[in-house]
């Protein structure tokens, strides 16, 4: 648009009109999606916003007794809802480091491969188009205590394998473990497209200055994948921030609770407890630390890519 | 010059509107997709039926559902079996609530009481069942009591669960504990208890009692609960909303568990994988459990039997336990032929709950307790006297089998079994939980 109002000087009032006809359908495209966006995400933000100063129950029509910011300070004084946030936090720190650093090495060696690539790419994405529910029941016959491949192995081996599911210690490590099988190949697979392009002859002029296999790495491979991994670290931020499926089908939470992240502890209250209202505060508490969080990434990458 | 490529938007239109239309024709409106999407009402000759029965129980509920149908041919019974606890109350709730509950459903006795308090349930009319036969008469006495919610019937009994004593007779004829008959003789009173136990200690040379201690807060409370109320206490009041919990009989209870463990009687850290294997191998004479649970050890074949839990403390006999119960959820478009057909289900089921008893449960039709062949059934009858002595959860929201109630204060006791805390610091703990419950509003 700028350049057809700058070129030429008779067609500035067409540049005008074209302008204007732009913007409009512009809005017009969107409008769906804007429409959507408001029935669907905004117009129910509100109403919880509204719901959460009411004593609002599910199985009870209307809004019930109001209860001012008794729902927020219910919230913030509640143990197991800072120890769900926990739990959700305790799951970001446990998957994304493998998730990143295991997906590098994976494409870095697929990369190196002469023959049959395709059969690795397929094996190490192939997990993650399976649905969770199908996951889980993998990983409930894995995990299995006594009779599962997960113990029977280690045993055979002569560890001692832990109580995978069965131990508040270990059940958010099986809960990860689990989480890095299936979902690594997405990682991967941004890895992947990545190195392929990184141009050969980058290669090529550090192998003239005699850089060997693990200063290739280190000074080509990593720096110059570091946008891919901001992209992937951050993707994996907001999807541990969301974990919900596989704990509650694993686990419910359980064993004492040890696993329940914050989106259950919100379930919970909400539907099986009956309290929408007190749901409401929750989820808005929770929303207000993930904006923060995200906030602060922002922040942290412009600062970083100012430096860089 | 315009050109089309691809669809037009006429061509469009239209096959939408066609597909709309098929999908209309092919789904008539009976099937469950239109009951989904246009909250049509199921076909006139189905009957959907919620239950949470898995493993042994599973196994005689589909064996139940089978005599059902192949007696009523002329219904199409749709019976759908979810994980128990709190996602199927859960699910159950919501279905209600989305307008598209089965016709009949299994509900914990306890539970019921909330479901019904929460407007999820239809009331049962006693007349309707008294044209089917199923009097108040011919139901232990207190399972029919617990059915019914501000003096209405909400629920009509399949079974009484309650928390029993299995012992194994090898190990207890060492110890000297058996009647000249092979049944265990009776024990009165705490002293006479532990002396029971310290004798199978020194039978076994191991643990006199096992019983779930971790990851399986319900069983703690089970146990902590039947001593508690032997002792005439009682721990909630006014629906939920007020703590009456005994500090003494509280500490009387929780210093016996403590003294079961401190002398090495109890197994100190065992899960419900461990339960079956120590029992099972006589490294303990005693086990405090669930009767549900008889048939892992009438299948591997150890030598046991059954009886009511003791009488530890008190003179009124009482122990924890439970109903299991049929529900009419909900649902405004309910019409008299739906119930009505609902409620034959019901009967069929208890006409033959003798398979069901075979699974350690009591029924709770009489007709069937007292037959023959019921008590005949060993050990799954020896502790059918306690049916009407069990003490359900007081009602609340939060309580009822497999609740939060039963969970904050299973684990409390859990951490008094495995040694982790002492019998005072795990009653403060118990009122913390307790007071956070009794004041947040209820939902329902």
């Amino acid at each position: 648009m700028a350049l057809s109002t700058t070129a030429a000087p008779p067609t500035i009032i067409r540049g005008d009109a074209d302008a204007r006809h732009g913007r409009r359908s512009g809005v017009f495209l969107s409008l769906p999606f804007l429409v959507f966006y408001a029935l669907f995400l905004l117009g129910p933000l509100a109403y919880g916003a509204v719901m959460s100063l009411f004593n609002t129950s599910i199985v009870r029509p209307g809004l019930g007794s109001a209860r001012g910011l008794g729902n927020y300070a219910e919230v913030l004084r509640s143990g197991d809802f800072w120890s769900s946030m926990w739990h959700t936090v305790q799951f970001t720190l446990y998957t994304t480091p493998p998730l990143v650093v295991i997906a590098l090495l994976l494409a870095m060696l697929t990369e190196r491969v002469r023959r049959g690539k395709w059969f690795y790419r397929f094996v190490f994405f192939a997990p993650y188009v399976i649905p969770s529910a199908s996951v889980v029941l993998i990983f409930t016959l894995v995990f299995a205590a006594q009779v599962g491949p997960a113990t029977t192995w280690l045993t055979a081996i002569g560890i001692d394998a832990p109580n995978w599911l069965g131990s508040p210690g270990w059940a958010m490590i099986s809960v990860a473990l689990l989480t890095l099988w299936w979902t690594l190949g997405f990682n991967y697979v941004l890895y992947l497209a990545a190195l392929q392009d990184i141009p050969r002859d980058i290669y090529d002029a550090a192998a003239v200055d005699g850089a060997r296999g693990l200063a290739t790495i280190r000074h080509i491979i990593v720096p110059l994948l570091g946008r891919t991994t901001l992209l992937v670290i951050a993707l994996q931020v907001v999807a541990s921030l969301k974990v919900f499926d596989q704990i509650y089908l694993l686990l419910y939470g359980g064993p004492n609770f040890a696993t329940r992240p914050a989106l259950e502890y919100i379930f919970d209250s909400g539907f099986t407890d009956y309290r929408a209202g007190y749901a409401d505060a929750a989820s808005l508490v929770y929303l207000v630390v993930i904006l923060a969080v995200s906030s602060l990434w922002l922040v942290a990458g412009r600062i970083a890519g100012r430096k860089g | 010059m315009y050109h089309h490529s691809g669809i037009r938007r006429r061509d469009l239109l239209r096959g939408t509107l066609g597909l709309g239309a098929a999908t209309l024709a092919v789904s008539g409106c009976g099937s469950p997709l239109a009951t989904g999407l246009y909250g049509a009402n199921p076909p006139g000759d189905a009957l959907t039926y919620w239950n949470l029965f898995t493993g042994g129980d599973g196994e005689r509920m589909i064996a139940l559902q089978k005599i059902y149908q192949d007696t009523h041919p002329e219904v199409r019974l749709d019976a759908v079996t979810l994980t128990w606890g709190n996602p199927y109350y859960t699910k159950l709730s919501l279905a209600v609530r989305g307008g598209v509950p089965p016709d009949i459903a299994v509900s914990h006795a306890t539970r019921m009481t909330t479901l019904a308090q929460a407007g999820l349930l239809d009331p049962i009319d006693p007349a309707a069942l008294a044209e089917l036969g199923l009097t108040a008469d011919k139901f232990s006495e207190a399972a029919w009591q617990r059915c019914h919610v501000g003096g209405a019937l909400y629920a009509v009994p399949l079974d009484t669960h309650p928390y029993v004593l299995y012992y194994h007779t090898e190990v207890c004829r060492k110890a000297g504990l058996l009647a000249a008959d092979g049944t265990l003789k009776p024990i009165a009173g705490a002293d006479d208890l532990l002396r029971a136990m310290r004798a199978i200690k020194r039978a076994t040379g191991k643990y006199a009692v096992v019983t779930a201690t971790i990851s399986d807060p319900a069983m703690c409370w089970r146990l902590f609960s039947t001593l508690y109320w032997q002792l005439g206490g009682t721990v909630l009041a006014d629906n939920g909303t007020s703590v009456v919990l005994d500090d003494d009989k509280a500490l009387t209870a929780l210093n016996f568990i403590h003294t079961m463990v401190d002398e090495g009687l109890m197994a100190p850290h065992v899960d419900d994988t461990g339960v079956p294997v120590l029992f099972s191998a006589g490294e303990a004479g005693f086990l405090f459990d669930g009767e549900w649970d008889c048939t892992v050890y009438l299948t591997n074949k150890t030598p046991f039997g059954m009886t009511g839990f003791p009488q530890v403390f008190g003179d009124r006999y009482t122990c924890q336990g439970d109903s299991h119960t049929f529900v009419l959820p909900h649902d405004p478009a309910r019409t008299p032929a739906r119930t009505a057909r609902s409620l034959e289900f019901v009967r069929t089921l208890l006409a033959h709950s003798d398979i069901w008893a075979a699974g350690g449960h009591i029924p709770a039709w009489d007709p069937i307790r007292d037959s023959a062949a019921y008590r005949a059934m060993k050990p799954q009858s020896s502790y059918a006297y306690v049916a009407d002595s069990v003490h359900y959860d007081e009602p609340a929201w939060y309580s009822g089998s497999g609740s939060s109630f039963e969970i904050f204060m299973g684990q409390a006791i859990s951490e008094v079994q495995q040694g982790g805390m002492t019998p005072r610091a795990a009653l403060a703990e118990m009122r913390r939980n307790l007071d956070t419950f009794a004041k947040t509003p209820s939902p329902i």
